[in-house]
């Protein structure tokens, strides 16, 4: 008796409302599966800006842990996850996101393949006519 | 003519083994700047990190008098490094705010107690939100805010003897 009367506060102190607002979602999974999936997929994607070769699903740095925290309690609050790493981008650059976004900067890079391309087709244009007649 | 056009390719590939030497011998600076330089600074209200110093409203910075707004932490050993430097910036008139990340009571006030208080006041961040925020990437960081509540200037890492001239400047320039 004596046991239960100690184990039955500690029971309702677990379950009470403010335990569960107070998650710390740096190292526990968001409940919803879909959700969970979105923001594993933006952390994956975003430089841990303390170990910089890392993601910050990848580090064990606290900086890492809190940004993982902030992606999921962002995700759960309905955010998109390319707004959340706008976001990011705003606050630490470009250098921040491992995915590369296509802007004034980095425009050249995808736009010299495609040109180098038809510079070489342009280049060959004679040498293919040559041949079919 | 076409004798130079068939050396064209070699000497491009020549460029870009220089090109990737360069890249090999003096990598880039590495360090993350914030991009909230210059913008407001983030709207916060922080508890405060130990009983000797109140907390922290970014709404108290809207006053008129610029200040300096150090991020750091007891368990931050470049941190310690940096106290003597924060004295300095005191005893030279900065009025220095801090925002202690991931810290507790005793730790803090046995940290502050062996390295100096410089801050007139100290919030804390328990997970790092107010840093993120800021577009802090670390400890310690400092940023001089002006009289509006804005971001002039940021300093990543340890203030060294030489930086506290140039940070005292800063501050005075936004005055």
């Amino acid at each position: 008796m004596r046991g239960v009367s100690i184990l039955l506060p500690l029971c309702l102190l677990a379950t009470a409302p403010q335990a569960i607002a107070q998650i710390d979602y740096a190292n526990v999974q968001l409940t919803d599966p879909a959700q969970e999936r979105a923001a594993k997929d933006l952390m994956e994607t975003i430089r841990c800006v303390v170990c910089q070769g890392q993601s910050v699903a990848d580090s064990n740095a606290d900086l890492a842990a809190d940004m993982r925290g902030l992606i999921r309690e962002r995700i759960a609050a309905g955010e998109q996850p390319e707004a959340i790493r706008a976001w990011l981008i705003d606050h630490y650059g470009d250098w921040v996101s491992f995915k590369p976004q296509v802007d004034a900067a980095s425009a050249p890079l995808w736009g010299i393949p495609i040109l180098a391309m038809l510079a070489g087709l342009f280049l060959i244009r004679g040498r293919l006519k040559r041949r079919s007649t | 003519m076409k004798r130079i056009w068939l050396w064209a390719p070699f000497i491009l590939f020549a460029i870009l083994i220089g090109v990737f030497a360069r890249g090999l011998l003096y990598p880039t600076d590495r360090v993350v700047a914030s991009g909230m330089v210059g913008r407001h600074m983030p709207a916060f209200v922080l508890d405060n990190a130990v009983p000797a110093n109140p907390a922290l409203d970014s709404k108290q910075f809207a006053d008129g008098k610029p200040r300096l707004l150090n991020i750091f932490g007891s368990w931050c050993q470049p941190c310690i490094v940096e106290a003597p430097m924060l004295m300095q910036l005191q005893a030279q008139g900065a009025e220095i705010l801090g925002i202690a990340i991931h810290d507790e009571p005793d730790r803090l006030a046995r940290f502050l107690a062996t390295n100096g208080n410089p801050y007139v006041q100290i919030g804390l961040d328990p997970k790092s939100r107010t840093q993120i925020d800021f577009g802090s990437a670390g400890v310690p960081e400092t940023f001089v805010v002006d009289g509006n509540g804005v971001i002039s200037y940021q300093h990543v890492g340890i203030i060294t003897p030489d930086d506290v001239p140039i940070i005292m400047a800063k501050l005075k320039g936004v005055q």
